[in-house]
């Protein structure tokens, strides 16, 4: 990638196994990434494949069966991997690395003020007095976009819409300026109109307060419309990743193909929409080969026999699958997903599905 | 498609919800919802959370009872105090595939019981080998083997689940459903398996389908009218491929301009346009739902509805 670029935090071969009933289920297979200072990095994939579990690594918050098996994660020349107690985070988790989750309703205290939610934060990372944390709290509050901000600093979770709740995490996860703010599916228990708005929010405060933006998101939409760089993972690893039009343009992998055409969007009436069969792979068993093979109807033998490397697409962009070994067949892409952004173009300009004026 | 020839199936009349908050306070749910769904069609409410388009879904179910109106099934009156026997025909007949499958099935009770369930409260079966043979249908229906029968649902993936939920409305050889929000719970390939399902079913067995949701994308596949609900009101009703060509109501301009497009460039220059009601016509005058072409019906008053003449004539 861009070689005058810092990169912020680097993974590498990162290894998560959880113990469950005596058995062992490996979450993280070897992932490594590096993220770049200031730029939005998306991580795509299904429920179970790893997304969430990984960037946990980043903040200490594996649930307490699981564990960092392998491999390391270097921030600022630490290695966050080594870090064992809540006090070794301090410093790092919340001031340094702060995430957002999913649903606002049980990431607020639901029997506490906004306010004091939000100044607990300031008051015990920055060593400020009270009232100097309640002048911070208010102005974080108007700076996500709450009106009467110092009304509303003593009402309660209840009394905020879910839009408005998802502001406050946002606020508390940025009241101490963290270099890398992890959105965990921050709009999936949002409304699209809401979405959109809180989208553009983190976009906004991210220009403004220069953080390094990671996103989980199942959403491809999502991803198309934050990220600058996109990772694919599947049944515990990363197998596709580059920059966003890379990835959404030229898919490399037949699971991120499999994952374009699924989307309803691309949908054509009175048709069957794209599904991808079966399920994902049991992370108890040990994967043979490429994860993906036994729901990929364009696996090759190998798929079911030995893992595949990266292949080199271009600098920024690689991919997992034997695909792109000069001795595999020449496939091309679904052809749903063939000159995506001239089908795409043609849905959002006058006369399309989803043009408005 | 002319709708007047066609068969109604399900007429809303007129309807409010309303509900008691306390203090005598009266919380309107749904104001004046009046329409008609045709047999065969795939009819959806589309609107965001809190828009009153659950509690209308389960006001045809009989669950929340409407404070004024009524509601007609197979030209019946469904709604408010009807008899015995009526009530069990329409439980029978209205069925209902809930959003979240982990949290609609009985997580103590094995799959054959789940699915017969019905069955069991109406006694549609003959003898024990003629309900082992219907429950051994709809799963196979729904693309889930006989062998899942002794399963608990916990041991199903999130699709599965639903294809479960599915399998328990279809048994009862239902002619309506009401499918409130059935792939918001899944991820994005699951949904489309779920999508084609409800699609081959449908058409297998002549159903009717309400399909409740808040993504226009999704309802852009599935149905074939569109009803867009706002705070408790259809702001415009129209058949999919005009609604999506020729939105009129700012809610819905507002909603369709949310949907994200899976295209980093589109994405990058496509604006997000925020609803703001004061755009509307503030006189005071009392919005109708108005029909502007056949079968396109908009909530205005008369000077919203000349705007939005004029904003036709010239797309």
């Amino acid at each position: 990638m861009d070689e005058n670029r810092n990169i912020i935090i680097s993974a590498k071969d990162v290894e998560v196994k959880f113990r469950v009933r005596d058995r062992y289920l490996t979450a993280i297979r070897n992932v490594s990434l590096d993220l770049y200072e200031g730029e939005t990095f998306a991580i795509v994939g299904e429920s179970g494949s790893g997304k969430s579990v990984f960037t946990k690594t980043f903040t200490g918050m594996l649930e307490s069966n699981g564990t960092i098996s392998n491999g390391s994660v270097m921030f600022h020349g630490k290695d966050l991997t080594k870090l064992k107690t809540d006090k070794d985070w301090e410093g790092i988790r919340g001031a340094k690395i702060s995430t957002i989750f999913q649903d606002p309703m049980t990431s607020l205290n639901p029997i506490r003020t906004i306010g004091s939610q939000i100044t607990e934060v300031i008051e015990k990372h920055q060593g400020v007095s009270a009232s100097e944390a309640k002048k911070q709290a208010i102005e974080m509050m108007e700076r996500v976009g709450i009106k009467n901000a110092a009304d509303r600093f003593d009402e309660y979770p209840f009394q905020y819409s879910g839009g408005m709740r998802q502001r406050i995490v946002i606020a508390i996860a940025l009241s101490c300026h963290p270099e890398i703010l992890i959105c965990d599916e921050p709009t999936t228990a949002l409304d699209v109109t809401i979405q959109a708005q809180i989208i553009s929010l983190i976009r906004d405060l991210q220009k403004e307060l220069k953080f390094t933006t990671l996103y989980i998101t199942h959403d491809l939409g999502v991803v198309a419309n934050v990220a600058d760089r996109v990772g694919v993972m599947y049944g515990g690893q990363i197998i596709e990743y580059g920059n966003v039009e890379e990835v959404f343009f030229d898919p490399r992998h037949p699971y991120t193909w499999a994952l374009l055409s699924s989307l309803p969007q691309l949908g054509v009436k009175g048709e069957d929409l794209f599904f991808i069969a079966g399920t994902p792979p049991s992370l108890f068993n040990e994967i043979k080969g490429d994860a993906f093979a036994p729901r990929n109807e364009h696996a090759l033998k190998i798929d079911f026999v030995q893992e595949p490397p990266f292949y080199r697409v271009s600098d920024t962009h690689y991919a997992k699958t034997w695909l792109l070994d000069p001795r595999a067949p020449k496939l091309e892409k679904p052809e749903v997903i063939q000159n995506l952004h001239e089908k795409i173009q043609k849905m959002t300009d006058k006369g399309g599905a989803f043009h408005v004026e | 498609m002319s709708n007047e020839n066609r068969e109604v199936i399900l007429s809303i009349k007129h309807v409010d919800i309303t509900f008691e908050t306390g203090n005598k306070k009266k919380l309107v749910a749904v104001k004046d919802a009046n329409f008609d769904i045709y047999k065969g069609e795939t009819f959806a409410l589309v609107g965001e959370s809190g828009s009153g388009k659950t509690t209308l879904g389960r006001a045809i179910l009989r669950i929340n009872p409407c404070s004024a109106g009524e509601i007609l099934f197979e030209g019946k009156r469904i709604s408010g105090k009807i008899s015995r026997e009526e009530d069990r025909n329409v439980v029978r007949n209205i069925q209902m595939i809930f959003q979240d499958p982990a949290a609609s099935l009985n997580e103590r009770a094995t799959i054959e019981y789940c699915v017969s369930e019905g069955l069991y409260n109406f006694h549609l079966y003959e003898n024990e080998e003629d309900r082992v043979a219907k429950v051994d249908k709809a799963l196979k229906d729904v693309g889930l083997l006989p062998e899942h029968k002794s399963r608990y649902p916990h041991e199903f993936s999130g699709g599965q689940r639903q294809r479960v939920g599915i399998a328990r409305a279809m048994i009862m050889d239902p002619k309506f459903i009401v499918a409130d929000e059935p792939i918001s719970a899944l991820d994005v390939s699951i949904r489309a398996q779920v999508l084609n399902l409800m699609n081959k079913l449908k058409a297998e067995k002549d159903l009717t389908y309400l399909f409740i949701a808040h993504d226009l994308s999704v309802v852009r596949f599935i149905a074939d009218r569109i009803a867009v609900i706002h705070l408790g009101e259809i702001v415009e009703i129209a058949d999919s491929e005009t609604l999506f060509r020729y939105p009129l109501h700012p809610y819905t301009i507002s909603l369709l301009s949310s949907v994200p497009m899976p295209d980093p460039i589109v994405e990058r220059t496509r604006r997000h346009i925020d609803y703001d009601p004061s755009v509307l016509d503030q006189s005071g005058e009392k919005r109708e739902l108005r029909e502007i072409r056949p079968g396109h019906f908009i909530l205005a008053t008369s000077r919203e509805y000349a705007d939005y003449e004029y904003k036709l004539q010239s797309m």
